[in-house]
Protein backbone atom coordinates (compact mmCIF):
# COMPACT_ATOMS: atom_id res chain seq x y z
CA UNK A 1 0.00 0.00 0.00
CA UNK A 2 1.23 3.40 -0.97
CA UNK A 3 1.93 6.23 1.59
CA UNK A 4 -1.03 8.58 -0.03
CA UNK A 5 -3.05 5.15 -0.14
CA UNK A 6 -2.50 4.62 3.85
CA UNK A 7 -3.23 8.19 4.86
CA UNK A 8 -6.12 8.03 2.86
CA UNK A 9 -7.68 4.87 4.60
CA UNK A 10 -6.47 6.54 8.09
CA UNK A 11 -8.53 10.05 6.68
CA UNK A 12 -11.17 9.83 4.61
CA UNK A 13 -14.14 7.46 5.67
CA UNK A 14 -15.44 4.82 3.03
CA UNK A 15 -18.62 7.03 3.41
CA UNK A 16 -17.51 9.93 2.94
CA UNK A 17 -15.72 9.04 0.12
CA UNK A 18 -18.54 7.40 -1.39
CA UNK A 19 -20.86 10.45 -0.72
CA UNK A 20 -18.51 12.88 -2.77
CA UNK A 21 -18.06 10.49 -5.08
CA UNK A 22 -22.09 10.47 -6.10
CA UNK A 23 -22.50 14.08 -6.39
CA UNK A 24 -22.06 15.33 -10.40
CA UNK A 25 -19.41 17.55 -11.05
CA UNK A 26 -18.23 18.76 -14.35
CA UNK A 27 -14.75 17.89 -14.02
CA UNK A 28 -12.09 16.75 -16.75
CA UNK A 29 -10.44 13.61 -17.27
CA UNK A 30 -7.67 14.26 -14.28
CA UNK A 31 -10.44 15.03 -11.81
CA UNK A 32 -9.88 18.82 -11.91
CA UNK A 33 -12.09 21.31 -12.92
CA UNK A 34 -10.85 25.05 -14.59
CA UNK A 35 -10.61 26.97 -11.42
CA UNK A 36 -7.96 23.75 -9.43
CA UNK A 37 -11.16 21.96 -7.82
CA UNK A 38 -10.01 18.70 -7.01
CA UNK A 39 -12.31 15.65 -6.45
CA UNK A 40 -9.48 13.46 -4.30
CA UNK A 41 -8.42 16.56 -2.28
CA UNK A 42 -12.09 17.67 -1.44
CA UNK A 43 -12.07 14.26 0.79
CA UNK A 44 -9.33 15.56 2.31
CA UNK A 45 -10.77 18.25 2.82
CA UNK A 46 -14.43 17.79 4.23
CA UNK A 47 -12.41 14.71 6.46
CA UNK A 48 -10.64 17.60 8.45
CA UNK A 49 -13.72 20.17 8.20
CA UNK A 50 -15.82 17.40 9.66
CA UNK A 51 -14.51 17.31 13.38
CA UNK A 52 -14.18 20.95 13.19
CA UNK A 53 -17.63 21.29 11.83
CA UNK A 54 -19.00 18.97 14.38
CA UNK A 55 -16.84 18.60 17.95
CA UNK A 56 -14.79 21.88 17.55
CA UNK A 57 -17.62 24.35 17.00
CA UNK A 58 -21.05 22.18 17.73
CA UNK A 59 -22.29 24.13 14.34
CA UNK A 60 -26.03 23.79 14.47
CA UNK A 61 -27.12 24.01 11.00
CA UNK A 62 -30.69 24.59 10.35
CA UNK A 63 -32.79 25.03 6.88
CA UNK A 64 -29.75 23.97 5.26
CA UNK A 65 -32.10 22.14 2.54
CA UNK A 66 -33.17 26.03 1.34
CA UNK A 67 -30.33 25.67 -0.95
CA UNK A 68 -31.94 24.25 -4.17
CA UNK A 69 -30.53 20.52 -5.57
CA UNK A 70 -29.50 22.15 -8.93
CA UNK A 71 -28.72 25.34 -10.70
CA UNK A 72 -26.98 28.61 -9.86
CA UNK A 73 -27.21 29.28 -6.52
CA UNK A 74 -25.54 32.25 -4.50
CA UNK A 75 -25.40 31.49 -0.97
CA UNK A 76 -25.04 34.64 0.91
CA UNK A 77 -23.87 35.48 4.58
CA UNK A 78 -22.82 37.34 6.85
CA UNK A 79 -19.07 37.79 7.61
CA UNK A 80 -17.03 37.48 10.88
CA UNK A 81 -14.07 35.96 12.78
CA UNK A 82 -10.74 37.25 10.91
CA UNK A 83 -10.53 33.88 9.67
CA UNK A 84 -12.60 32.23 6.73
CA UNK A 85 -14.25 30.15 9.27
CA UNK A 86 -17.83 30.81 7.97
CA UNK A 87 -17.35 29.87 4.31
CA UNK A 88 -15.63 26.39 6.01
CA UNK A 89 -18.54 25.45 7.85
CA UNK A 90 -21.16 26.69 5.46
CA UNK A 91 -19.28 24.89 2.82
CA UNK A 92 -19.56 21.96 5.21
CA UNK A 93 -23.06 21.96 6.20
CA UNK A 94 -24.25 21.66 2.67
CA UNK A 95 -21.64 19.28 1.33
CA UNK A 96 -22.78 16.70 3.99
CA UNK A 97 -26.41 17.33 4.01
CA UNK A 98 -28.07 14.00 3.31
CA UNK A 99 -30.30 15.42 0.96
CA UNK A 100 -28.92 16.03 -2.57
CA UNK A 101 -25.66 17.38 -1.06
CA UNK A 102 -23.87 19.52 -3.34
CA UNK A 103 -19.76 20.76 -3.07
CA UNK A 104 -20.00 24.41 -3.12
CA UNK A 105 -17.42 27.01 -4.11
CA UNK A 106 -16.25 29.97 -2.26
CA UNK A 107 -15.39 33.10 -3.75
CA UNK A 108 -11.57 33.79 -1.84
CA UNK A 109 -9.33 37.33 -1.00
CA UNK A 110 -7.25 38.34 -4.10
CA UNK A 111 -4.27 37.99 -1.73
CA UNK A 112 -4.70 34.12 -1.55
CA UNK A 113 -3.39 33.24 -4.92
CA UNK A 114 -0.18 34.76 -4.58
CA UNK A 115 0.48 32.68 -0.98
CA UNK A 116 2.26 29.32 -2.13
CA UNK A 117 0.56 25.92 -1.01
CA UNK A 118 -2.03 27.89 0.81
CA UNK A 119 -3.40 29.23 -2.56
CA UNK A 120 -3.53 26.17 -4.78
CA UNK A 121 -4.75 24.05 -1.61
CA UNK A 122 -7.44 26.82 -1.58
CA UNK A 123 -8.14 26.12 -4.95
CA UNK A 124 -7.98 22.37 -5.11
CA UNK A 125 -11.23 22.56 -2.32
CA UNK A 126 -13.36 24.84 -4.79
CA UNK A 127 -12.24 27.89 -3.56
CA UNK A 128 -11.64 30.66 -6.64
CA UNK A 129 -9.96 34.01 -6.85
CA UNK A 130 -13.15 36.64 -6.02
CA UNK A 131 -13.20 37.52 -9.29
CA UNK A 132 -16.68 38.62 -11.05
CA UNK A 133 -15.88 36.56 -13.58
CA UNK A 134 -15.29 33.84 -12.17
CA UNK A 135 -18.40 34.13 -10.48
CA UNK A 136 -20.12 34.85 -13.96
CA UNK A 137 -18.55 31.52 -15.28
CA UNK A 138 -19.17 29.30 -12.16
CA UNK A 139 -23.19 30.33 -12.12
CA UNK A 140 -23.37 29.52 -16.06
CA UNK A 141 -21.63 25.92 -14.62
CA UNK A 142 -24.69 26.02 -12.59
CA UNK A 143 -22.21 26.14 -9.66
CA UNK A 144 -23.75 27.13 -5.48
CA UNK A 145 -21.67 29.45 -4.51
CA UNK A 146 -20.55 31.17 -0.94
CA UNK A 147 -20.17 34.65 -1.13
CA UNK A 148 -19.19 37.23 1.67
CA UNK A 149 -20.46 40.86 0.09
CA UNK A 150 -19.05 42.21 2.96
CA UNK A 151 -15.62 41.02 2.46
CA UNK A 152 -12.88 42.26 4.04
CA UNK A 153 -15.51 44.46 5.56
CA UNK A 154 -16.96 41.86 7.34
CA UNK A 155 -13.85 39.84 8.36
CA UNK A 156 -11.77 42.19 9.58
CA UNK A 157 -14.47 43.68 11.80
CA UNK A 158 -13.63 44.47 15.71
CA UNK A 159 -15.38 42.93 18.06
CA UNK A 160 -17.14 45.60 19.54
CA UNK A 161 -18.49 45.91 16.35
CA UNK A 162 -19.68 41.71 16.29
CA UNK A 163 -23.05 41.26 14.60
CA UNK A 164 -23.50 44.46 12.68
CA UNK A 165 -23.62 44.31 8.95
CA UNK A 166 -21.23 46.37 7.28
CA UNK A 167 -21.94 47.34 3.46
CA UNK A 168 -22.81 44.96 0.97
CA UNK A 169 -21.08 45.18 -2.27
CA UNK A 170 -23.61 45.23 -5.19
CA UNK A 171 -21.63 42.69 -7.44
CA UNK A 172 -23.62 39.77 -6.19
CA UNK A 173 -27.11 40.79 -7.09
CA UNK A 174 -26.22 41.66 -10.44
CA UNK A 175 -24.64 38.24 -11.32
CA UNK A 176 -27.63 36.69 -9.84
CA UNK A 177 -30.28 38.81 -11.95
CA UNK A 178 -28.27 38.07 -14.84
CA UNK A 179 -28.17 34.20 -14.89
CA UNK A 180 -31.10 33.64 -12.65
CA UNK A 181 -29.54 32.47 -9.58
CA UNK A 182 -31.04 31.84 -6.39
CA UNK A 183 -29.87 33.86 -3.55
CA UNK A 184 -29.84 31.54 -0.66
CA UNK A 185 -29.34 33.51 2.34
CA UNK A 186 -27.72 32.62 5.80
CA UNK A 187 -26.55 34.08 8.97
CA UNK A 188 -24.17 32.70 10.65
CA UNK A 189 -23.67 33.17 15.05
CA UNK A 190 -20.81 32.35 16.63
CA UNK A 191 -17.82 32.89 14.62
CA UNK A 192 -17.66 36.14 15.97
CA UNK A 193 -16.36 35.04 19.02
CA UNK A 194 -13.96 32.44 17.38
CA UNK A 195 -11.02 35.50 16.88
CA UNK A 196 -12.23 38.65 19.03
CA UNK A 197 -9.96 41.20 17.77
CA UNK A 198 -9.29 44.69 19.92
CA UNK A 199 -7.73 46.12 17.35
CA UNK A 200 -6.21 46.32 13.53
CA UNK A 201 -2.63 46.26 13.03
CA UNK A 202 -2.50 48.52 9.82
CA UNK A 203 0.86 49.80 9.54
CA UNK A 204 1.95 45.93 10.07
CA UNK A 205 -0.81 44.73 7.27
CA UNK A 206 0.62 47.05 4.82
CA UNK A 207 3.99 46.06 5.90
CA UNK A 208 2.85 42.44 4.98
CA UNK A 209 0.83 42.83 1.96
CA UNK A 210 -2.05 41.77 3.89
CA UNK A 211 -6.06 42.93 4.07
CA UNK A 212 -5.58 43.17 7.80
CA UNK A 213 -3.78 42.35 11.30
CA UNK A 214 -6.08 41.65 13.93
CA UNK A 215 -4.61 42.29 17.42
CA UNK A 216 -5.76 39.28 19.13
CA UNK A 217 -5.32 36.42 21.13
CA UNK A 218 -3.22 33.42 18.89
CA UNK A 219 -5.95 30.92 19.42
CA UNK A 220 -9.40 30.02 17.27
CA UNK A 221 -11.87 29.98 20.59
CA UNK A 222 -14.48 26.76 20.52
CA UNK A 223 -17.56 29.36 20.10
CA UNK A 224 -20.67 27.80 19.09
CA UNK A 225 -21.70 28.48 15.84
CA UNK A 226 -25.28 28.44 14.45
CA UNK A 227 -25.62 28.66 10.83
CA UNK A 228 -29.43 29.71 9.34
CA UNK A 229 -30.58 29.22 6.30
CA UNK A 230 -33.27 31.12 5.07
CA UNK A 231 -35.35 30.41 1.89
CA UNK A 232 -34.35 31.21 -1.67
CA UNK A 233 -34.78 34.66 -2.98
CA UNK A 234 -35.10 35.01 -7.16
CA UNK A 235 -34.37 38.51 -8.46
CA UNK A 236 -35.45 38.49 -12.18
CA UNK A 237 -33.59 40.08 -14.49
CA UNK A 238 -35.00 43.42 -15.83
CA UNK A 239 -32.58 46.05 -16.61
CA UNK A 240 -32.94 48.17 -13.79
CA UNK A 241 -31.43 51.15 -12.37
CA UNK A 242 -28.20 50.77 -9.74
CA UNK A 243 -30.57 52.85 -6.91
CA UNK A 244 -33.17 49.44 -7.77
CA UNK A 245 -30.36 47.11 -7.56
CA UNK A 246 -29.31 49.17 -4.02
CA UNK A 247 -32.98 48.39 -2.93
CA UNK A 248 -32.91 44.49 -3.89
CA UNK A 249 -29.38 44.22 -1.86
CA UNK A 250 -30.93 46.26 0.97
CA UNK A 251 -33.95 43.20 0.88
CA UNK A 252 -31.48 41.13 1.09
CA UNK A 253 -29.49 42.47 3.58
CA UNK A 254 -32.40 42.78 6.37
CA UNK A 255 -33.24 39.23 5.74
CA UNK A 256 -29.45 38.28 6.66
CA UNK A 257 -30.40 40.39 9.85
CA UNK A 258 -33.49 38.56 10.86
CA UNK A 259 -31.75 35.40 10.68
CA UNK A 260 -28.81 36.33 12.38
CA UNK A 261 -31.53 37.81 14.84
CA UNK A 262 -32.79 34.46 15.20
CA UNK A 263 -29.56 32.88 15.67
CA UNK A 264 -28.74 35.03 18.60
CA UNK A 265 -32.09 34.27 20.56
CA UNK A 266 -31.92 30.82 19.94
CA UNK A 267 -28.09 30.53 21.25
CA UNK A 268 -27.90 29.86 25.16
CA UNK A 269 -24.54 30.16 25.37
CA UNK A 270 -21.43 31.02 23.99
CA UNK A 271 -19.42 28.22 24.25
CA UNK B 1 -16.05 35.63 -50.97
CA UNK B 2 -15.43 32.70 -53.05
CA UNK B 3 -14.53 29.41 -50.46
CA UNK B 4 -11.36 28.14 -51.44
CA UNK B 5 -12.84 24.62 -50.95
CA UNK B 6 -15.52 25.47 -54.02
CA UNK B 7 -12.42 26.00 -56.43
CA UNK B 8 -12.17 23.97 -59.61
CA UNK B 9 -8.19 23.89 -59.14
CA UNK B 10 -6.91 22.83 -56.02
CA UNK B 11 -6.03 26.05 -53.90
CA UNK B 12 -2.45 26.79 -53.47
CA UNK B 13 -1.48 27.41 -49.45
CA UNK B 14 1.78 28.71 -48.41
CA UNK B 15 3.12 27.29 -45.07
CA UNK B 16 5.66 29.34 -42.69
CA UNK B 17 7.75 27.49 -40.60
CA UNK B 18 7.48 24.30 -42.37
CA UNK B 19 10.80 22.61 -40.69
CA UNK B 20 8.49 22.91 -36.74
CA UNK B 21 6.39 19.29 -36.37
CA UNK B 22 3.22 21.02 -36.28
CA UNK B 23 3.92 22.27 -39.85
CA UNK B 24 4.46 18.80 -40.94
CA UNK B 25 1.46 17.88 -39.49
CA UNK B 26 -0.53 19.88 -40.97
CA UNK B 27 1.24 19.51 -44.49
CA UNK B 28 0.60 16.30 -44.20
CA UNK B 29 -3.46 17.14 -43.73
CA UNK B 30 -3.68 18.95 -46.38
CA UNK B 31 -1.55 17.63 -49.29
CA UNK B 32 -4.10 15.77 -50.66
CA UNK B 33 -6.56 18.30 -51.30
CA UNK B 34 -4.03 21.45 -51.57
CA UNK B 35 -0.86 22.10 -53.56
CA UNK B 36 1.65 23.74 -50.81
CA UNK B 37 4.59 25.46 -50.84
CA UNK B 38 6.72 25.48 -47.78
CA UNK B 39 9.10 28.23 -46.54
CA UNK B 40 11.31 28.08 -43.35
CA UNK B 41 13.49 31.29 -42.02
CA UNK B 42 15.90 28.18 -40.22
CA UNK B 43 16.43 25.28 -42.85
CA UNK B 44 15.06 24.16 -46.13
CA UNK B 45 12.76 21.14 -45.22
CA UNK B 46 12.99 18.25 -47.57
CA UNK B 47 9.05 17.70 -48.87
CA UNK B 48 9.30 15.37 -51.48
CA UNK B 49 8.61 16.29 -55.22
CA UNK B 50 5.22 18.03 -55.28
CA UNK B 51 5.85 20.02 -52.32
CA UNK B 52 8.34 23.09 -53.43
CA UNK B 53 10.10 24.25 -50.24
CA UNK B 54 12.42 27.18 -49.59
CA UNK B 55 14.62 29.04 -46.67
CA UNK B 56 13.68 31.99 -46.39
CA UNK B 57 13.27 34.82 -43.56
CA UNK B 58 9.96 36.43 -44.19
CA UNK B 59 11.50 39.75 -44.45
CA UNK B 60 12.82 38.72 -47.41
CA UNK B 61 12.36 40.44 -51.03
CA UNK B 62 12.42 37.03 -52.72
CA UNK B 63 9.13 36.09 -50.64
CA UNK B 64 7.58 38.17 -53.43
CA UNK B 65 8.57 36.59 -56.11
CA UNK B 66 7.15 33.25 -54.84
CA UNK B 67 3.71 35.26 -54.13
CA UNK B 68 3.97 36.00 -58.22
CA UNK B 69 5.18 32.45 -59.15
CA UNK B 70 2.56 30.58 -57.00
CA UNK B 71 -0.60 33.01 -56.88
CA UNK B 72 -1.79 31.38 -53.16
CA UNK B 73 -5.38 31.61 -52.15
CA UNK B 74 -4.43 30.92 -48.39
CA UNK B 75 -1.53 31.42 -46.13
CA UNK B 76 -0.87 29.43 -42.67
CA UNK B 77 1.73 31.18 -40.72
CA UNK B 78 2.87 28.81 -38.26
CA UNK B 79 6.64 30.26 -38.41
CA UNK B 80 6.28 32.63 -35.10
CA UNK B 81 9.49 31.87 -33.62
CA UNK B 82 8.93 31.37 -29.63
CA UNK B 83 9.89 33.96 -26.84
CA UNK B 84 12.68 30.90 -26.14
CA UNK B 85 14.41 31.32 -29.12
CA UNK B 86 17.07 33.49 -30.54
CA UNK B 87 17.38 37.28 -28.94
CA UNK B 88 14.70 40.22 -28.76
CA UNK B 89 15.12 42.51 -31.54
CA UNK B 90 15.67 39.57 -33.54
CA UNK B 91 12.57 37.73 -32.43
CA UNK B 92 10.66 41.34 -33.35
CA UNK B 93 11.99 41.59 -36.69
CA UNK B 94 10.93 37.93 -37.80
CA UNK B 95 7.68 37.78 -35.80
CA UNK B 96 6.41 41.44 -36.04
CA UNK B 97 8.14 42.77 -39.40
CA UNK B 98 8.16 39.52 -41.00
CA UNK B 99 4.51 39.11 -40.38
CA UNK B 100 3.47 42.59 -41.29
CA UNK B 101 5.66 41.79 -44.92
CA UNK B 102 3.57 38.65 -45.52
CA UNK B 103 0.44 40.18 -44.56
CA UNK B 104 0.93 42.87 -46.57
CA UNK B 105 1.97 40.73 -49.83
CA UNK B 106 -1.21 38.60 -48.73
CA UNK B 107 -3.07 41.62 -49.20
CA UNK B 108 -1.17 42.48 -52.65
CA UNK B 109 -1.58 38.85 -54.10
CA UNK B 110 -4.98 38.51 -53.12
CA UNK B 111 -5.05 35.93 -50.71
CA UNK B 112 -8.25 34.65 -49.24
CA UNK B 113 -7.76 32.98 -46.63
CA UNK B 114 -5.50 33.76 -43.54
CA UNK B 115 -4.16 31.64 -40.38
CA UNK B 116 -1.77 33.13 -37.91
CA UNK B 117 -0.36 31.18 -34.91
CA UNK B 118 -0.22 33.07 -32.28
CA UNK B 119 -0.66 31.89 -28.21
CA UNK B 120 -2.26 31.59 -25.13
CA UNK B 121 1.20 33.88 -23.55
CA UNK B 122 -0.33 36.96 -24.79
CA UNK B 123 -2.86 36.71 -21.95
CA UNK B 124 -0.23 37.03 -19.42
CA UNK B 125 0.22 35.01 -16.38
CA UNK B 126 -1.04 36.79 -13.39
CA UNK B 127 -2.34 36.36 -9.89
CA UNK B 128 -5.88 37.62 -10.62
CA UNK B 129 -6.48 35.91 -14.03
CA UNK B 130 -9.63 33.93 -13.97
CA UNK B 131 -10.67 30.67 -15.04
CA UNK B 132 -11.93 30.22 -18.61
CA UNK B 133 -10.37 33.45 -19.98
CA UNK B 134 -12.10 34.58 -23.27
CA UNK B 135 -10.86 36.06 -26.77
CA UNK B 136 -12.07 39.29 -25.45
CA UNK B 137 -9.69 39.18 -22.34
CA UNK B 138 -7.28 41.70 -22.09
CA UNK B 139 -3.84 41.06 -23.76
CA UNK B 140 -1.68 41.67 -20.13
CA UNK B 141 1.78 39.58 -20.95
CA UNK B 142 3.71 42.83 -22.83
CA UNK B 143 2.94 44.58 -19.21
CA UNK B 144 4.60 41.82 -17.49
CA UNK B 145 7.86 40.67 -19.86
CA UNK B 146 9.54 42.39 -22.43
CA UNK B 147 10.06 38.95 -23.73
CA UNK B 148 7.28 38.53 -24.93
CA UNK B 149 5.81 41.65 -26.53
CA UNK B 150 6.87 40.62 -30.15
CA UNK B 151 4.03 37.73 -29.18
CA UNK B 152 1.50 40.40 -28.56
CA UNK B 153 2.65 42.78 -31.12
CA UNK B 154 1.79 40.08 -33.76
CA UNK B 155 -1.42 39.83 -32.52
CA UNK B 156 -2.33 43.22 -32.89
CA UNK B 157 -0.71 43.71 -36.23
CA UNK B 158 -2.68 40.40 -37.16
CA UNK B 159 -6.23 42.37 -35.71
CA UNK B 160 -5.17 45.05 -37.36
CA UNK B 161 -4.96 43.55 -40.60
CA UNK B 162 -8.41 41.37 -39.70
CA UNK B 163 -10.26 44.66 -39.99
CA UNK B 164 -8.72 46.25 -42.86
CA UNK B 165 -8.53 44.19 -45.07
CA UNK B 166 -11.67 41.89 -44.46
CA UNK B 167 -11.08 39.78 -47.69
CA UNK B 168 -8.06 38.40 -46.42
CA UNK B 169 -10.69 36.38 -44.12
CA UNK B 170 -7.99 36.27 -41.09
CA UNK B 171 -7.71 33.68 -38.44
CA UNK B 172 -5.74 34.31 -35.45
CA UNK B 173 -5.31 30.93 -33.46
CA UNK B 174 -4.28 31.09 -29.85
CA UNK B 175 -3.38 27.46 -28.19
CA UNK B 176 -2.95 25.60 -25.35
CA UNK B 177 0.27 24.52 -24.61
CA UNK B 178 1.18 22.10 -27.46
CA UNK B 179 2.52 19.06 -26.76
CA UNK B 180 3.06 15.63 -28.18
CA UNK B 181 5.90 13.61 -30.61
CA UNK B 182 8.51 16.04 -32.03
CA UNK B 183 7.10 18.72 -30.16
CA UNK B 184 10.21 21.23 -28.63
CA UNK B 185 8.74 24.22 -26.91
CA UNK B 186 9.54 24.81 -23.40
CA UNK B 187 6.86 23.09 -21.40
CA UNK B 188 7.20 20.06 -24.12
CA UNK B 189 10.63 20.12 -22.94
CA UNK B 190 9.77 20.38 -19.17
CA UNK B 191 7.79 17.21 -19.91
CA UNK B 192 10.13 15.23 -21.49
CA UNK B 193 12.72 15.54 -19.10
CA UNK B 194 13.98 13.78 -15.97
CA UNK B 195 13.79 16.14 -13.67
CA UNK B 196 11.55 19.47 -13.70
CA UNK B 197 12.11 22.71 -12.22
CA UNK B 198 8.60 24.15 -10.06
CA UNK B 199 8.22 26.83 -7.96
CA UNK B 200 7.69 25.46 -4.39
CA UNK B 201 4.33 25.47 -3.71
CA UNK B 202 2.98 26.29 -6.76
CA UNK B 203 1.16 24.22 -9.48
CA UNK B 204 -1.29 26.35 -11.66
CA UNK B 205 -3.86 24.56 -13.64
CA UNK B 206 -2.43 24.29 -17.51
CA UNK B 207 -4.17 22.86 -20.57
CA UNK B 208 -2.07 20.66 -23.00
CA UNK B 209 -3.36 20.23 -26.63
CA UNK B 210 -2.23 17.03 -28.37
CA UNK B 211 0.57 18.09 -32.17
CA UNK B 212 -2.25 16.01 -34.04
CA UNK B 213 -5.20 17.94 -32.44
CA UNK B 214 -3.73 21.03 -32.55
CA UNK B 215 -2.71 19.97 -36.81
CA UNK B 216 -6.54 18.79 -36.91
CA UNK B 217 -7.92 22.19 -35.81
CA UNK B 218 -5.49 24.18 -38.12
CA UNK B 219 -6.42 22.43 -41.20
CA UNK B 220 -10.27 22.25 -39.96
CA UNK B 221 -9.63 26.30 -39.35
CA UNK B 222 -8.15 26.70 -42.87
CA UNK B 223 -11.80 24.92 -44.48
CA UNK B 224 -14.14 27.41 -43.11
CA UNK B 225 -12.97 31.23 -43.84
CA UNK B 226 -14.47 32.29 -40.82
CA UNK B 227 -12.38 35.56 -39.55
CA UNK B 228 -11.83 36.28 -35.44
CA UNK B 229 -9.68 35.49 -32.70
CA UNK B 230 -10.01 31.95 -31.28
CA UNK B 231 -8.61 29.68 -28.45
CA UNK B 232 -8.09 26.50 -28.94
CA UNK B 233 -7.57 24.68 -26.01
CA UNK B 234 -9.63 20.96 -25.03
CA UNK B 235 -12.25 21.17 -22.25
CA UNK B 236 -9.69 18.97 -19.62
CA UNK B 237 -7.38 21.09 -16.98
CA UNK B 238 -4.33 19.89 -14.63
CA UNK B 239 -2.38 20.80 -12.72
CA UNK B 240 1.04 21.63 -13.60
CA UNK B 241 2.72 19.52 -10.71
CA UNK B 242 0.19 16.87 -11.32
CA UNK B 243 1.37 16.58 -15.35
CA UNK B 244 5.24 16.46 -14.25
CA UNK B 245 4.33 13.32 -12.29
CA UNK B 246 2.17 11.67 -14.56
CA UNK B 247 5.23 12.45 -17.23
CA UNK B 248 7.78 10.96 -14.41
CA UNK B 249 9.24 13.73 -13.82
CA UNK B 250 10.93 14.28 -10.74
CA UNK B 251 10.36 17.65 -9.58
CA UNK B 252 12.87 19.62 -8.25
CA UNK B 253 11.35 23.17 -6.28
CA UNK B 254 12.67 26.25 -6.99
CA UNK B 255 12.57 28.63 -3.78
CA UNK B 256 9.55 31.29 -4.93
CA UNK B 257 9.25 33.71 -2.29
CA UNK B 258 10.22 36.54 -1.80
CA UNK B 259 9.33 36.80 -6.10
CA UNK B 260 12.82 38.39 -6.28
CA UNK B 261 14.20 35.14 -5.58
CA UNK B 262 12.95 32.44 -7.83
CA UNK B 263 13.59 35.57 -10.69
CA UNK B 264 17.23 35.88 -9.42
CA UNK B 265 17.94 32.07 -9.31
CA UNK B 266 16.20 31.06 -12.94
CA UNK B 267 18.46 34.39 -14.09
CA UNK B 268 21.33 33.10 -12.80
CA UNK B 269 20.82 28.99 -14.19
CA UNK B 270 19.78 30.65 -17.67
CA UNK B 271 17.78 27.04 -18.13
CA UNK B 272 16.09 27.25 -21.63
CA UNK B 273 13.58 25.03 -20.56
CA UNK B 274 12.45 27.43 -17.40
CA UNK B 275 13.04 31.22 -18.20
CA UNK B 276 12.59 33.62 -15.84
CA UNK B 277 10.30 35.87 -18.21
CA UNK B 278 7.80 32.52 -18.44
CA UNK B 279 8.19 31.88 -14.79
CA UNK B 280 4.71 33.24 -14.42
CA UNK B 281 3.13 30.37 -16.48
CA UNK B 282 4.21 27.82 -13.57
CA UNK B 283 2.52 30.30 -10.81
CA UNK B 284 -0.35 31.25 -12.05
CA UNK B 285 -3.05 29.89 -13.89
CA UNK B 286 -3.62 31.03 -17.69
CA UNK B 287 -7.16 28.97 -18.21
CA UNK B 288 -8.64 29.68 -21.58
CA UNK B 289 -12.05 28.81 -22.98
CA UNK B 290 -11.92 27.14 -26.45
CA UNK B 291 -15.34 26.30 -26.64
CA UNK B 292 -15.69 29.34 -29.61
CA UNK B 293 -13.61 27.71 -31.39
CA UNK B 294 -15.28 24.32 -31.52
CA UNK B 295 -18.45 25.47 -32.20
CA UNK B 296 -17.74 27.59 -34.64
CA UNK B 297 -15.33 25.25 -36.74
CA UNK B 298 -16.70 21.69 -35.13
CA UNK B 299 -13.49 21.12 -33.78
CA UNK B 300 -13.08 18.35 -30.77
CA UNK B 301 -9.98 17.02 -29.67
CA UNK B 302 -9.31 13.25 -29.90
CA UNK B 303 -6.17 12.66 -27.81
CA UNK B 304 -7.14 12.45 -24.01
CA UNK B 305 -4.42 13.89 -21.55
CA UNK B 306 -2.95 10.22 -20.21
CA UNK B 307 -2.64 9.33 -23.59
CA UNK B 308 0.16 12.49 -23.73
CA UNK B 309 1.44 12.09 -20.69
CA UNK B 310 1.79 8.85 -21.00
CA UNK B 311 3.83 8.99 -24.31
CA UNK B 312 6.43 11.76 -22.48
CA UNK B 313 6.61 8.91 -19.57
CA UNK B 314 7.55 6.00 -22.00
CA UNK B 315 9.73 8.83 -24.30
CA UNK B 316 12.05 9.79 -21.61
CA UNK B 317 15.44 11.65 -23.13
CA UNK B 318 18.31 9.80 -21.83
CA UNK B 319 20.56 11.67 -19.60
Amino acid sequence: MSLVSFLKSRLVSTELDEHINRIRKPIGTLGYDPWGYNNETVKYGLSLAKPIYEKYFRTEAQGVDHIPAQGPVLIVGNHSGQLPIDGILIGYALASRTKSPRIPRAMIERFFPTVPWLGNMLNEVGAVLGDPVNCARMLANNEAIIVFPEGVRGSGKLYRDRYKLQRFGPGFMHLAMKYNAAIVPVGVVGCEETIPAIANIKPLAKALGIPYAPLAMPVVLPAKVHLNFGPPMYFDGEDISETQVGERVEQVKTEINRLIDKGLKERKRLF
Amino acid sequence: MTSPTTKQRKPNILVTGAAGSLAQQVIKRLQKTCNLVAVDARTQVPLGDDIPSYCMDLNHRLLEDLFRRYKFDGVIHLGRIRSSQLTRMRRYNANVLGTQNLLDLSQKYGVRRVIVLSTYHVYGAMAYNPALITESAPLKSAGLSADLIDSVELENLASIYLWRYPELNISILRPCNIVGPGVRNTVSSLLASQRAPVLAGFSPMMQFIHIDDMADAIALAYKKPVRGIFNVAPGDWVAYQRALQLCGCTRIPVPSIPPLLPRLILRTLGLRRFPAYLMGFFKYPVVIDGREFENEFGFTAKRPLKEIFHFYKNNKTPL
